[in-house]
Formats: structure tokens, sequence, C-alpha cells
């Protein structure tokens, strides 16, 4: 049997879990617009993140539209175009990709996967997404401001982000901008405090650490990320808006403007980089560590078999959270540094890809000879790990400096980053999305709509990104608004361009099956009933489907086992939830 | 970048460990039942590690202020700021709000809810005392020439100083409700707790504080410079 060990534990006592008290909503709007619980926050993060992430697919398109077919869209002009890659990137990272993770999958799952009535504190957690839904408002604005939004490119590299030649520069786009992150951290540092207390506090009964789901894992140790690498960026927002605003020169050297000496003087630019990727290189874990937890319980799933290496998998997650803080400035190769500072940020780079790598090993090792089931949210998931395992080692190229110095400003560096932080980590939420959905709302997702929706998006992503490496071997240049007549610039390249852009198109387009899917399922779907996946994480073990206010109606879960119990030889089913007390023995519940 | 990354190491460590006493090591897919649940009974309250996680997050970032300070301090064009003899007495004010505050939080452990209600307000009066002192501070530096732009340690100063002066509002308007609260009603657990929150996070900004003013009066730069020579 399985259970050799168990018995050993029952001896000990199990820790008490006071209940809480909840707060109860008087009122239509105290309940599903001002509300205090996690699961209408988590829709609402969910649906805000992805009415701006629409926004920046359409400007991905604009974008693309000029690249594929210069001269013919000829109200996409340079400055434009610089408007468009800075939003498209700025929204799409943070606006979307974090906020979905953590505020969306965030606060759905943690109360329910730890066994919780809802967060700590639930007033702040409601306070996290008006201030969200705030920054995000502001930074729509700057769409509609004089001068439009800022140019500055995603990363807001002083002294050109606040110059008269950067769109936006002079006028509202980058004081929007920056005001919109500061905002934005400061609501997610209200949600931020939320997960991770939640996640020491308020775990059921027999919800030790090691029982956690990975997806608890990968969501808590991004958090704690995010909440110690989002400082730096808001300290540098601060000073540049200072710098900007009442003329200090924090970042400023001494600079002359259309034949006119500036103000400012003996700052630093490389002061900011250092600040920006401080935060910006540990943000792509913030977005990768939630995505590989996910797709670990995903897999589990959905192959009827416990993850390998679970230990293993743990460990991995909390040594890339850690590690990732050592890389920033592997992203100033370019900007000139110390030759042994070079070698100690290439060599810290590429020691991340050894949990990394350990955990493609397991997910693929917990594939091996598992029952594997080609649902949605499956497809999803091995996708992302090819998807991921492409990004990854084009990774490696770009982690050696000698390597990095030539490729830095070709497309090379736009496949890479795209491959491995855009399409995988969104892979992964189109699969939580089939996956989490029945529990969400009490009904499937159309499951032909779906196969559509991932086909075109999977092969499609491949199509757009894939000629992207050869174009940055050709020598193409990344942000460019238009290729001109340069002698390297093949006629392979242009046709290539325009395939890109075609197949960018076609994938925005699926995009729009899967929303629709998304709307209509909410009427039209098949019933789902309470376990539809027939897993064993808590969250599917819930009294109703979808799960009232309170989740868990009179009595809190008792966890009893791990969460990956999936056919164990001898169970008469293929899956034992982890609320069911082992087989055969007086537990202290039946004993009471 | 030195300082915020000794800041995480610090960090690292006690996260680490925490987690070498949560059996990571352990193998849960053998152990089926009842297991080592290791939380204490008296479950320590979630406000108590809300602040504290918090804290970790204010810490972080005038930690990186302070090595934006740094690494600016290394260009050409800085020049030191004196200081206003004003700001030591602004200290004492600061320090005799953190003083009373933990008066406070003795006192309402003592149950003597008298005692603990009024230096909750002199607390509170002296916090507000500080804000003022570092009103004064700036007009006295303005007057005598040093503004804002007109140096980089200038720009720093009233950058920290109204980061920290903002930390110091968000505080006063917490310790603001917790005095009202206590004033017509019995200190219970609930508002002892509430005191006691108030007390560290006004400890913490006290600290936060003397880093600073070490900082703009130069003592750091000795002590980092101490710290070189040792480790050259």
């Amino acid at each position: 049997m399985v259970d050799v060990r168990s018995g050993i534990g029952e001896a000990v006592p199990p820790a008490e879990v006071e209940d809480v008290e909840l707060y109860h909503p008087h009122s239509w709007w105290t309940r599903y617009v001002f509300s205090q619980d996690a699961k209408v926050i988590a829709i609402q993060y969910a649906t805000t993140a992805i009415a701006i992430g629409m926004v920046a697919l359409v400007l991905s398109w604009l974008m693309r539209l000029q690249l594929g077919f210069p001269d013919t869209f000829t109200f996409i002009d340079a400055d434009r175009y610089y408007q468009f890659i800075t939003m498209h990137g700025m929204i799409m990272v943070i606006y979307l990709l974090t906020a979905l993770f953590l505020g969306g999958f965030g606060n759905y799952l943690i109360p329910l996967m730890v066994g919780a009535r809802d967060m700590v504190f639930p007033y702040a957690n409601m306070l996290s997404y008006w201030i969200y839904l705030l920054a995000v408002l502001v930074l729509a604005a700057s769409f509609f401001a004089p001068g439009g939004p800022t140019g500055a490119g995603w990363t807001l590299y002083p002294p050109q982000a606040i110059l008269s030649n950067t769109p936006g520069g002079r006028d509202w786009g980058i004081i929007l901008m920056l005001s919109s992150l500061v905002i934005f951290i400061i609501g997610f540092t209200m949600g931020g405090l939320n997960y991770v207390v939640t996640v020491l506090q308020g775990r059921a009964r027999g919800m030790t650490l090691m029982r956690m789901p990975l997806t608890v894992w990968g969501i808590i140790t991004a958090t704690v990320m995010a909440l110690l690498a989002f400082p730096a960026l808001f300290v540098a927002c601060v000073m540049m808006l200072f710098d900007r605003l009442l003329g200090t020169s924090f970042f400023m050297p001494a600079i002359a403007e259309m034949g006119e000496q500036l103000q400012y003087g003996g700052g630093s630019p490389i002061l900011f980089q250092h600040l920006f990727w401080f935060f910006g290189h540990p943000e792509v874990y913030i977005v990768a560590l939630p995505a590989f937890g996910i797709v670990s319980d995903l897999i589990s799933t959905h192959a009827r078999k416990n993850i390998f290496g679970y230990r293993m998998m743990v460990w991995a997650i909390v040594v890339i959270g850690a590690l990732s803080f050592v890389v920033w400035a592997h992203h100033m190769y370019v900007s000139g540094m110390n030759p042994y500072f070079g070698f100690f940020f290439a060599t810290t780079t590429l020691i991340i890809a050894v949990p990394t790598a350990i955990k493609v090993y397991n997910w693929v090792l917990t594939l091996w000879r598992g029952d594997i089931h080609l649902t949605l949210p499956m497809l999803f998931a091995l996708a992302f790990i090819v998807t991921f395992v492409n990004g990854g080692l084009t990774g490696l190229f770009l982690g050696n400096v000698v390597v990095d110095v030539p490729l830095s400003d070709t497309m090379f560096v736009v496949a890479h980053f795209h491959m491995v932080m855009g399409v995988a980590p969104i892979l992964v939420i189109f699969g939580a999305i089939y996956h989490w959905y029945p529990k969400v709302t009490g009904r499937m997702l159309n499951e032909a709509l779906g196969q559509l929706h991932f086909w075109i998006t999977f092969l499609g992503a491949y199509a757009i990104f894939f000629p992207m490496h050869y174009l940055g071997l050709a020598g193409v240049p990344r942000r460019y608004h238009d290729l001109g007549d340069a002698s390297f610039v093949t006629d392979s390249v242009h046709s290539l361009n325009a395939f890109i852009s075609v197949a960018a198109l076609i994938v925005g387009a699926a995009q729009i099956v899967f929303l629709f899917n998304l709307a209509w399922s909410l009427r039209h779907g098949r019933e789902a009933g309470g376990n539809p996946w027939r897993a064993t994480t808590l969250e599917w073990q819930t009294p109703e489907t979808p799960p009232p206010h309170g989740n868990w109606g009179k009595e809190l879960p008792v966890v009893y086992r791990w969460a990956y119990d999936y056919s164990v030889p001898g169970a008469p089913e293929d899956f034992i939830p982890q609320n069911q007390p082992a087989p055969g023995r007086v537990t202290h519940e039946a004993a009471s | 970048m030195t300082v915020v990354v000794v800041f995480l190491g610090v960090i690292a460590v006690i996260i680490g460990w925490w987690l070498a006493q949560q059996r990571l090591a352990s193998k849960p897919w053998l152990e089926v039942g009842h297991t080592h649940d290791h939380r204490g009974n008296e479950p320590v309250p979630a406000a108590k590690i809300g602040l504290g996680v918090f804290l970790v997050v204010v810490g972080a970032l005038f930690t990186l202020f302070i090595s934006a300070y740094f690494m600016r301090m290394a260009s050409s064009d800085w020049s030191p700021l004196p200081l206003p003899r004003f700001l030591w007495i602004n200290t004492g004010i600061l320090a005799l709000s953190s003083v009373t505050l933990h008066w406070a939080k003795v006192e309402a452990e003592r149950r003597n809810d008298e005692a603990a209600r009024t230096s909750l307000l002199v607390a509170f009066a002296a916090g507000l005392a500080f804000l003022v002192g570092q009103l004064f501070a700036w007009r006295a530096l303005s007057s005598a020439g040093y503004f804002l732009t007109s140096s980089p340690a200038n720009s720093f100063f009233y950058m920290l100083t109204a980061m920290h002066g903002l930390h110091i509002v968000g505080g006063l308007a917490a310790l603001g409700r917790v005095t009202l609260r206590t004033w017509d009603a019995p200190i219970d657990s609930q508002r002892r707790l509430s005191i006691g929150l108030c007390a560290t996070y006004w400890h913490f900004m006290l600290a936060v504080w003397l880093v600073l003013f070490a900082l703009f009066s130069g003592w750091a730069n000795d002590v980092v410079d101490l710290c070189r020579q040792l480790l050259t």
C-alpha cells in the first residue's frame, strides 16, 4: 500500500485553524461591484486585464501592418509606431500578465486551494483591485492626452524618455505612464500582502506547505518576488517624475536639445537602468513562476499521474526566485560594464537554467507513461512546454556576453522574449482558463471552439516567432519603424515580414473566437458538475459550484494528503481528493 | 546596488531560516493522514504578519532609494548639503513619539486604559509636530538658497524626506483611527493589538529616519568607507 507512514502523524494533534468571521455583503453593489470576496475580485482583475490586453493586441496588429507592408498605412508614422511598441510592451507585461496571474489566478485559487474562506484582509484586497483599475484608466487616458502616449520603449530609458523628440516626452504621455506604474505598484502591494499572509495563516487544517499544490507555490513565490522587486520600479518612476516635472537631475546628464543647453546636468542614465532591471528581470519570473506552477497541476491532472519530483519542483521554484535577483545586469551588457561584472552576471544567468531544466525534465517525466487525456488544458500545457524550451534555448545564446552584443539590437531578442515570456505564459493562461472555467461558472467551455482556438494560436505563434529568429540572425534591427533600402535587407526579409504580419493578424483574430467562447459558454456550455476533471485539489471539492461566498459551507475542509494522489494502486478511483481521510482508519474526525 | 543586495541577502536568510523549519525535505506522498502541521496552538495574528511583510516592502523601497543615493553620489557634481540644526530637534520629537507609543502599548497591556489613551494622544501630537518640523526644515533650507534642483544632494534630501513624510502621514492616519477607537470603549485585545502594531510601525519609521539622517549628514559614508576598507 501507499500509505506506509500514515498513522505516524495521527498521534500528533492537528493544529487548529480558527474559522474566521466573514464579512457579509448586504446589497447588489457590495456583492458584485465593491465586493470583498476574493473570487469576485479575481474575476474583476481578470476581466480588466483581458480588456486592456485586447488593446495591446490591436497595437501589435498595427505594428505588424507597418512592418509587413511598409508605406501602405500612412497613419502609422514613426512616432505612432514607437507609441504602439511602448504601450504594447508595458500593457502586456505589467497590466495583463502580472495582473492576470497574481490578481486573477492568485485571488481565485489561493483561498480555494489552501482551504480558506477568503483572503485574510478582504478590504485591502478590494482596494487593491480598484487601485489597479485606476492605474489602467490612467494608462489608457494617455491615448487621449495631448501628444499621445509615451513612445520611449517599454524600458522607458532616460534621457530620451523625457526629451521632446520622443513622443509624449514633453507632453502628458510619460507623466501618465509613470504615474500609472506608481499607482499599480501601490495597488499590487495591497494584494500581494494578502496573498502572502493568506498562504502563511489561512491554510486549512493539515495543509502543510509540502501539501500545497504547485500552483500555490508558484503564485506565492512570484508574489514575494514582486513585493521585493516592484519597489525598484517605484523608485525609478518617482525619480523620473521628479526629473520630468520638477527639473531635478537624478538620471539626466548635461544634454543639449535642438542646439539648446537644457537645465539638466550630472545625472546617470545607467542608474535608471540598474533600478529598472533590478525590477525587470525578476518580473520575467514573476510571470513565469505562476505559469510553472499552474502547468504542473494541469499536466498532473490531465495525465492522471502524480507530479514527478514534487519536492524538487518546490525547491526549483524557490531557487529560481532567489537567483532571479542577481542576474539583472545581463540586460545591460551593451550599456558597458566592468568585464568582471559581465562575467558574474553571465554565470548567474546560465546557472538559472539548471533549476529551470529540472522543472522541464519533471514535466516530461510526469507525462512519461501517464494516462494522457488530450483535453484543452492539456493541449495548452504541452504547447507551453515546447514553447518554453524553445524560448529558453535562445536565452542561453543571449546570456553570453559575446553572443549577446551582436544580437542585442536585432529581431532575435524580440523572438526570444516573446517565445519565453510572451507566448509561453499566455498559453498557460489559456490552459488555466479552460481548466478552471467550469469551477468559476459551473459550465464547460465549448470543445470545438476551443480546439480551433488552440491550433490557430499554437501553430500561428510559431509562424510568427520562428521566422523572427532568422530575421534577427540576418541582422534586421528591432525598434525600426521602416527598414528602408539598406543593402543587407534582402527580399526574403521583406517577404518573411509580410508572412509574419499575416500570421499575426490571424492569431489575433483567433482570440475573438476565445472571447466568444467565454461569453457563449456562460449560458450555453455543458453543465460541468463539481469536479469535471476528477481532480484532487481542494478547489474541486467545494460543496457548491460555483463556490459561494465563504467557499466551504458550514465546515472548513481538513487535508489528509498531498495534491497529487492520481492513479493510486488499489484505490477505487483514479484520484483521491486531498480532503479524503486515509482508508480504514479511525481518524480524528470520526472519533470526535 | 550593493546596499539593496545586502538587504535582500538578509531577507533571503530570514526566508530560508523560516523555510528550513517547514519540513521541505519531507515526502508528502508517503504521509497520509494528519501530519506534522507545525503551526502552534497560539497562532500569530494575521495583522502582525501582514505588517511585518509590509515593513519588508517599505524597507526594500528605502534601501533602493539609498542605493540610488550612493550611485548618484559618485558623480562629479556632488556637493553635500549643510543640514539645518532644526533636524536634531525633529529627530528628538520623532524619538519621543516612538517612545510614547511604546509606553502606550505597555500601559494597554497592563490594563491602564487611561494612561494608554493619554500616551496615544501625546504620540499622535508628536508625530504631527515632526511633520511640521520637517516643513520648517524645508523652509530653512530653501531660504538659505538650497533649492530642490540646485544640487543632487538637495534633490535627494527633499525627495527622501518627502517619501518618509508620506509614510508618517499614513502612519498618523492609522494611529488617529486607533486613538479614536480606544476613546470611548475599554481597550480590548483587538485594540491592544492595533496599538502594538502602530508602535512597531513607528519604531520602524524612526529607524528609517535615523538611517536617512546619518546618510544626509555624511556619517553613513564613513561607515561605508570603513566597510570597504575592511573588505579590501
